[in-house]
């Protein structure tokens, strides 16, 4: 049958000539690439001192944003959770207080939220669903943990602090989400 | 014997040990930098600068391992076998001239420490010695695995020997003498043995490659067939010797075929130059010489996959001998022409 890719390549059992019997020249041009090789730039990254540069679509721990003025923007909708294909993301809903104005975006805020980073698989839906522009994940990595427990991370170490802000304009610029 | 000759000679095999040991100890590290050459890696350097400390860790590393012994293990021959393999590698830098005399105090020193008359075949007594090292811990560590390695090993050694030998004897007719300063007396300047017999160096350069069990014919050891072979239960020091005698293997093999081969520190232009400047500069040249054959020796290992056992016999006892012995007549004759019998 004719070929479609022109790829195959017809397997031969000739016998060895007398030079290839010798496996001198053979040895010597295999001993000739491994010195160009000694000589190449290496490709080591010396850990410590250099890190490696993340991809802009990079997914590693989550963050939940503030708005500018250091309102959450997260409203507890729930759509997160149920995008999650690893049933990681756990919330209870509140209402906003009179006075509570400058902490919430909007009337209904998550009292607690609560991501099972054992179970999570950075796939990045919870992010895809958000319509509040409220979860993101960013280039930092989950760190180890010695006991199963800590591994569920609260509002205490998702929601981003007023003075720090995560920095998350590269996942924006990717073009997976819309300006909402 | 007076007593400055016996300082003397003790100095000498003082410094030699050390300088075996040291040379030893640094081509590991080197061999680690090296791979990581070769594979596009920096290699260790953590330890020091540029890593020049790995060595001395690795050493301390080592001695703090649990020093283990198996139960059902021939307790003594267990303990003995890394200990032959070090004597049997360090005993052969005995009779290697590392350079002409040199005056030390108005002494005329021979910076060798015992000439025999029957150079060559001491160190072919000694090296097929070393074999039982391997022999020896492999047998008694009472492990399969183990076994297989000693077996090979000793199999291994009796086909190259063999070709080592008879491959050996063209440069004694050349040379007409077994010590190793007849054979340097004759390839003064740049009159080296390798321009007259490059068969015969292609020949001692395999056999010694599979003598000191290096890759391509590692197969005592042979991590992937035989979880180390011959060391597979050797832990701490006892397997920091057999490691280490590996390396003294090399250095001193590098010795000998530098001197059998390419003029030992004779080289081109010597003339020029008389006393002690005449030793620095031979030394040097000496040890260049020895350094490029190690560098060879870790080049091949990290380029050619290792042998089948059965390749490794066919080439030892159908290609090498058979070549080897055809060089020994071939060369006979040559010299019985020109010494003028026909």
């Amino acid at each position: 049958m004719e070929s479609l890719t022109n790829r195959k390549k017809v397997v031969s059992n000739k016998p060895m000539t007398f030079i290839e019997k010798l496996y001198l020249p053979a040895i010597f041009s295999g001993m000739f690439i491994t010195l160009k090789h000694m000589f190449k730039k290496k490709k080591t990254i010396k850990y410590p001192e250099e890190t490696r540069v993340f991809a802009p679509v990079y997914r590693g721990q989550h963050v939940l944003k503030r708005d500018e003025q250091g309102r959450e923007n997260c409203t507890a909708c729930g759509l997160c959770a149920v995008a999650c294909p690893a049933e990681a993301i756990t919330m209870v809903a509140n209402e906003r207080k009179k006075g509570e104005e400058h902490l919430y975006r909007e009337e209904k805020y998550a009292e607690t939220y609560e991501i099972n980073m054992l179970r999570c698989i950075f796939c990045g839906l919870c992010e895809e669903a958000c319509p509040k522009e409220a979860i993101f994940l960013t280039d930092r990595i989950v760190p180890t943990e010695f006991e199963r427990g800590e591994f569920i991370y609260g509002k205490d170490i998702l929601v981003e602090s007023i003075e720090e802000r995560i920095d998350i304009s590269k996942r924006q610029n990717t073009g997976k989400r819309g300006v909402v | 014997m007076d007593l400055a000759f016996i300082i003397e000679k003790f100095s000498l095999v003082l410094l030699v040990f050390l300088i075996s040991l040291g040379v030893a100890a640094y081509s590991t590290f080197f061999e680690r930098k090296l791979a990581g050459w070769i594979q596009d890696r920096i290699g260790p350097n953590r330890a020091g600068p540029f890593g020049l400390l790995q060595p001395i860790a690795d050493g301390v590393k080592m001695f703090l391992k649990e020093d283990f012994i198996p139960k059902n293990s021939d307790k003594w021959l267990f303990i003995i076998g890394p200990g032959i393999s070090m004597f049997t590698a360090l005993i052969t830098s005995t009779i290697i001239p590392w350079g002409p005399p040199v005056e030390v105090f108005g002494r005329q020193v021979t910076l060798q420490i015992a000439d025999f008359n029957i150079g060559i075949l001491f160190i072919f007594g000694v090296v097929s010695m070393g074999v039982y090292g391997i022999m020896i811990g492999g047998w008694s560590s009472n492990n399969k695995y183990s076994l297989f390695g000693a077996i090979r090993a000793s199999s291994q050694m009796i086909s190259y020997e063999l070709a080592m030998g008879i491959s050996l004897i063209t440069i004694i007719l050349m040379s007409g003498g077994l010590s190793l300063n007849d054979i340097l007396d004759h390839q003064k300047g740049i009159n080296w043995n390798i321009f007259y017999q490059p068969l015969c160096f292609l020949i001692f350069f395999i056999c010694s490659l599979a003598e000191t069990n290096r890759a391509p014919f590692d197969l005592p050891e042979c991590e992937s067939e035989l979880i180390g072979g011959y060391h597979t239960e050797y832990t701490s020091m006892k397997l920091g010797l057999f490691l280490f005698s590996e390396y003294v293997a090399m250095f001193i093999s590098s010795a000998i075929i530098s001197i059998l081969f390419f003029g030992g520190y004779h080289f081109p232009g010597e003339t020029y130059f008389v006393g002690n400047t005449l030793a620095i500069i031979s030394i040097l040249v000496f040890f260049a010489k020895t350094f490029f054959f190690v560098f060879i020796f870790m080049w091949i290992r990290w380029t050619i996959p290792r042998f089948r056992f059965d390749q490794l016999m066919h080439l030892g006892w159908k290609t090498l001998i058979p070549l080897a012995i055809i060089n020994m007549m071939i060369t006979g004759i040559i010299i019985a022409i020109y010494e003028g019998w026909f």
